[in-house]
């Protein structure tokens, strides 16, 4: 009993010296080493799985170039981040979706103003397995797709295989956002529901007979997958999320916002790293990313919010 | 003094054992109140007979947990079928055949299998299992039911292992040497001596397997696919009872039904469990008392 004690005590040795040593030897160097934030501040941001990367990448050259809060990053869906804002639980609720009518009643009663800032765009993109010869479909198919009234490829032009549909879960923004625009009725009960856009291109990938919605900043450099061009209806052109500037003109029909919402108008070091986020730096890390930058409408939006 | 001092004692260790009941009791009821308050909401026949949950449906929601729960027996199950008599098998290799060395070094690299985390499974299975097992069935996909099954599997190899040795280990030497010298093979004393003698502990093991098989939330999560589909079989995707939990109770807006129904899934859940534990207890006894005997 002693000697195997020993022995486990060993090989845990080991493996903790080697981890230790692999993550020391590639953990990255932050620039200003062991300097504590300026004012102590400490914020907290939640929510959107399709925005944690490239608020993350925000966070970390916020805090590169003015080091004056720290910021946590953390995932979890939309609807957790919003359901944690209105908890007071997060200074800043990460979406892909608008709020919901509940939310808006919930947050009121809470007493809690949501302040949104459209910091970045996304053309939520339709992907499928590198080898699927459709390259064109309508939104109308789409849906059909989604909720399971098209099932074999061969009714939108490919072969002749069943379709397997890969979705996220109702925790997240992209689910609604995608069912209330393409669909406005209930996904079918087939979908395979994932917990986050990197594990459906993963899916997708491995999978020739997936179709799946993934964020554009997933989509990007992704191999062995494609995405799909759309067109509003069958009439219109169509549009693949790759090609920047007709989704930036608004002629790709998934193009959306993404939302972060605040408690009130922001001020100190939060107002700082919004204002970050919104400045021409900023938005070339949210290109960077493989996210779009904001338009000026929303820019306008954004200004009006943040005056109040 | 002494008397003082052993009423102390006995006194402290009376409060140590029921703050497990105590506690028991209070989830118990947590679990019960609110459930009570959906299945007032949602009915008890439909939550229980209902096959579709679909608490934010775009038009109606619907609060049926039949689906689920058939997910959850499908995935344990499967990994019951494939962890125990392998563990077990282990368990004897381990404790009778292997040489000392061997022991000193497969047993701590099995516990240490229990240390790698749940959703390091889950992402195994979702990128290596998946393409796998789509390959070998030839089906679209492999986030099936058979792939969380396989690496529940896996994940409760470690304690079934583990306790099953210990158990097997403490059997006396007497037992296997009054075996041995009354003729009987290494195979015969294994199979008719010592395995029934280490019963109840390798009896333990398995339901500590099972127990960790039935509760894993994020590996089964990321494996098996979460559609809410009445599954047809191990090659169908399935969501448990647990992915259920996880997946819902960030974003459920408080005090809803919605919020409720979980709650009632989780009280579900929990008798299930609650029930296994239940049953091995009583086979534990029985065996007790045979051996007594």
């Amino acid at each position: 009993m002693r000697r195997r004690i020993i022995a486990s005590g060993v090989v845990i040795l080991v493996v903790l010296t080697l981890i230790t040593g692999m993550t020391a030897g590639c953990g990255r160097q932050p620039a200003q080493p062991q300097t504590p934030a300026q004012d102590g501040g400490f914020f907290q941001i939640k929510g959107s799985d399709s925005e944690v990367n490239v608020v993350q990448a925000l966070v970390e050259e916020f805090a590169a170039v003015n080091n004056v809060a720290e910021f946590a990053v953390t995932g979890g869906g939309s609807g957790a981040g919003i359901a944690a804002l209105l908890n007071g639980q997060t200074d800043i609720a990460n979406s892909s979706r608008p709020l919901k009518e509940e939310e808006i009643a919930q947050a009121k009663a809470g007493g809690v103003t949501p302040v949104p800032i459209v910091f970045a765009l996304d053309g939520l993109a339709v992907i499928v397995h590198a080898n699927n010869p459709v390259d064109n479909l309508t939104l109308e198919q789409v849906g059909k797709i989604f909720a399971g009234e098209i099932n074999n490829w061969q009714e939108v032009g490919g072969p002749d295989r069943l379709i397997t549909l890969y979705g996220r879960q109702s925790n997240s923004g992209t689910y609604v956002f995608f069912r209330d625009r393409v669909l406005g009725r209930d996904y079918s009960q087939g979908k395979l529901n994932l917990p986050g856009n990197a594990q459906i291109v993963e899916a997708v990938r491995a999978d020739e007979s997936g179709v799946g919605y993934a964020a554009i900043g997933f989509v990007r450099d992704a191999a062995g997958i494609r995405a799909v061009s759309l067109a509003e209806a069958g009439g219109d052109s169509f549009v693949n999320p790759l090609e920047n500037e007709k989704v930036l003109a608004g002629l790709y029909p998934l193009t959306r916002p993404l939302y972060q919402f605040l408690n009130g108008v922001p001020d100190g070091a939060l107002r700082q790293f919004i204002e970050f986020e919104l400045s021409p730096a900023g938005q070339e890390i949210v290109a960077r990313e493989g996210f779009l930058p904001v338009t000026p409408e929303y820019m306008q939006q954004n200004e009006a919010n943040l005056k109040q | 003094m002494e008397n003082k001092r052993e009423l102390f004692i006995r006194l402290f260790f009376f409060c140590n054992g029921s703050l497990a009941i105590i506690v028991l009791a209070g989830i118990f009821y947590l679990l019960l109140t609110n459930s009570v308050t959906a299945w007032r909401e949602v009915g008890l026949l439909p939550f229980f007979t209902g096959l579709v949950w679909s608490p934010s449906g775009f038009a109606v929601a619907s609060f049926g947990i039949l689906t689920l729960v058939a997910g959850t027996l499908l995935v344990s199950a499967g990994a019951a079928v494939l962890a125990v008599p392998l563990g077990i098998a282990c368990a004897v290799y381990l404790a009778e055949a292997a040489s000392p060395l061997e022991r000193e070094l497969v047993k701590p690299v099995v516990e240490l299998l229990a240390g790698v985390p749940s959703v390091v499974i889950g992402f195994f299975g979702l990128v290596v299992l998946n393409p796998l097992l789509a390959r070998t069935f030839n089906i679209p996909h492999g986030l099936t039911a058979l792939n969380g099954a396989l690496l529940l599997a896996l994940m409760s190899l470690p304690t079934i292992i583990s306790i099953s040795e210990d158990a097997l280990t403490a059997v006396p030497r007497e037992y296997k040497e009054a075996s041995l010298a009354l003729g009987a093979n290494r195979w015969q004393t294994v199979i008719r001596v010592i395995l029934p003698a280490a019963f109840s502990g390798v009896s333990a093991a398995v339901m500590l397997g099972i127990g960790r098989a039935i509760g894993e939330t994020m590996t089964v999560v990321m494996a098996t696919g979460n559609a809410l589909l009445f599954p047809t079989g191990f090659l169908s995707s399935i969501r448990t009872m647990t992915a259920t939990l996880a997946i819902e109770m960030g974003e459920v807006a408080f005090n809803s039904t919605h919020y409720f129904a979980l709650f009632a899934v989780g009280f579900v859940l929990f008798a299930m469990t609650f029930f296994l534990s239940m049953l091995a207890d009583l086979f534990l006894h029985r065996a007790g008392e045979v051996a007594k005997r």
